[in-house]
């Protein structure tokens, strides 16, 4: 590969660090003092983890279409999840999103930076995206290793790698883990471990494809009190109907590769007829309610 | 499939420098392999030596001495050796139209080979013991080692893991299917052919999984270099440390080949 070597990232001094908060903190809910400050500084103008999608095709080399046209605009600091039935292109347009799949036609921006080829690698620190399978995301001897990945390949100085895997296993609740292997872990440490792995790259944008799947009550309350927390850009997948109506306020439900519904997540989630049509189901109303509230602290397992 | 066979104590070989340890220990194996054929007192020297490092380490005197012994498989690759050596006859077996001669300079190989063996496995055990695996592989790349074989070892040691778990799991599930006579999972040749798909479909999914992993590399940034943590550099006093055990193996090899008393 003939990859550009490691652009120096200028944005790592702790002032221009705070700056960033600050201009975070105007978009996102109000964060909690010692939140992890999240996005970098967005271009002149342009507000950080803003995602827009535009004319989307995305055809297989076997021929296979698996997006057809999808519109999708997500603005900064919005929680949107992405339902639909298996096969709906759901992985399919979440891998789009840091250019790991290339349009067949149609764009993707994210700040008004077309995703491409050549702006492929800068976009990919902005967007953090978290695979359904741990032991895929986890793929280093140790989870300081694995945390410490992203921000290595950004060209990142020592002592700037050492600080943010320390704030990202913090944020996820699995400091003190540094030096365990990851197949010695439970898989609900193990899919925060994951998270923490794009965290460190402090991305604007959080992508999660299935990130309940697999796990255990406790590991789901966790994982979702985890997303809750979090003021970035947040783009979920998943077959989880009762944490998308806990945690998300606006849905998206992709079937055939195409966009068939997008709206609150209240009136998407109570039409009934809507969500049978493409293989869904509503979620029990005890479950629901927006934004996370009521979600206990995040359980630090350690 | 577990390769860590770090065991955790607070002792000086444990937190010795990981790249000298290795070096160390290559060196010792090498030392070992070098000791002239029948040469029993140094080898006993050496013996001595692991036990007194196994002390050191807090394993127990005896640990390695006893942990060693699944070097005696590999007696098997030795013992022709007791048959083919020109020499001294010391007995005669007819076999059929054939004779099997053993010498005793047969003999004295076999074993100064069996012994050998046995040695070098403690040191590489001691190595195992006293460091973590993911060190190792930062100690291989802090030695430059070429990256890309850095990497595969340390993909290896995490999806060996991942793959055992699967492969585990597919045994389970061909157990629970396999209801046949009692004790006997099938015959020879079924089980064969339930192993060689087990073996495919193994390969497939690593395959998958390895496009899958791929992938999650390139969104964290990776370009085709793979780049990892540095070490710190090795204390003073370890670098004397390390100095004076490679001398002390130099000498003692030089001396053994050159005036060391022979069988």
């Amino acid at each position: 590969m003939n990859a550009p070597p490691p652009r120096p990232v200028a944005h790592e001094h702790p002032h221009v660090h705070a700056l960033g908060q600050d201009h975070d903190h105007a978009h996102g809910q109000d964060g909690s003092p010692g939140a992890v400050p999240s996005a970098e500084v967005p271009p002149e103008g342009i507000p950080a983890g803003r995602i827009v999608i535009e004319h989307l095709h995305h055809v297989y080399p076997d021929g296979t279409e698996a997006l057809c046209g999808i519109h999708l605009v997500v603005e900064p600091g919005e929680r949107l999840a992405l339902v639909g039935p298996n096969g709906a292109g759901k992985s399919t347009l979440m891998l789009h999103l840091n250019g790991i799949l290339e349009p067949s036609h149609g764009s993707v921006s994210i700040d008004g930076v077309t995703v491409d080829r050549s702006t492929a690698r800068s976009v990919r620190a902005r967007v953090g995206l978290v695979f359904q399978d741990p032991d895929d995301q986890l793929f280093s001897p140790t989870v300081r290793e694995d945390v410490a990945f992203g921000p290595i390949h950004m060209g990142l100085p020592e002592a700037s790698i050492h600080d943010r895997v320390e704030r990202a296993l913090a944020a996820v609740g699995m400091s003190g883990f540094e030096r365990r292997v990851p197949h010695h872990l439970s898989v609900g440490q193990r899919k925060r471990v994951s998270v923490a792995t794009v965290l460190s790259m402090d991305p604007a944008i959080l992508v999660f494809d299935e990130p309940t799947a697999g796990l255990d009550p406790r590991g789901r309350r966790e994982l979702m009190a985890l997303m809750a927390s979090r003021r970035e850009t947040l783009l979920v997948s998943s077959h989880d109907m009762a944490m998308v109506a806990e945690v998300f306020p606006r849905v998206v439900i992709l079937d055939g590769g195409t966009v068939v519904a997008d709206g609150p997540a209240d009136q998407i989630l109570d039409d009934e007829v809507l969500l049978l049509a493409h293989g869904l189901e509503r979620p029990c109303r005890s479950e629901r309610g927006h934004g996370g509230q009521g979600l206990g602290p995040l359980g630090r397992t350690s | 499939m577990e390769l860590d066979r770090h065991i955790p104590r607070d002792s000086p070989v444990h937190r010795f420098d990981p790249r000298l340890k290795l070096v160390l220990a290559v060196t010792a194996i090498v030392g070992i392999a070098l000791l002239p054929s029948g040469s029993f007192g140094a080898f006993a020297i050496v013996w001595l030596v692991t036990v007194a490092a196994s002390s050191l380490a807090r394993l127990g005197p005896w640990r390695l001495t006893r942990s060693s012994w699944i070097v005696l498989p590999f007696v098997i690759v030795a013992l022709p050796l007791i048959f083919t050596r020109p020499g001294e006859v010391l007995v005669t077996f007819d076999v059929g139209p054939f004779s099997l001669t053993i010498t005793q300079e047969g003999v004295r190989d076999a074993l100064s080979i069996v012994t050998k063996s046995w040695l070098s496995v403690q040191v590489a055990l001691l190595l195992a013991y006293t460091t973590p695996f993911p060190t190792l592989i930062d100690a291989l790349r802090s030695l430059r080692l070429p990256a890309i074989m850095v990497s595969i070892i340390s993909f290896m040691y995490r999806y060996l893991a991942v793959i055992g778990e699967a492969a585990g799991r597919m045994n389970r599930a061909r157990d629970a299917r396999s209801a046949s006579g009692a004790g006997h999972g099938g015959s020879i040749t079924w089980r064969a052919r339930v192993a060689g798909s087990m073996v495919g479909s193994l390969f497939i999914r690593s395959y998958e999984r390895s496009e899958r992993v791929y992938a999650a590399m390139l969104a964290r940034g990776f370009d085709g270099t793979l780049r990892g943590a540095v070490l710190a550099g090795p204390a003073i006093a370890e670098l004397v440390a390390f100095a004076v055990a490679l001398a002390a193996m130099a000498l003692f090899v030089a001396g053994i080949i050159l005036w060391g008393p022979r069988w």
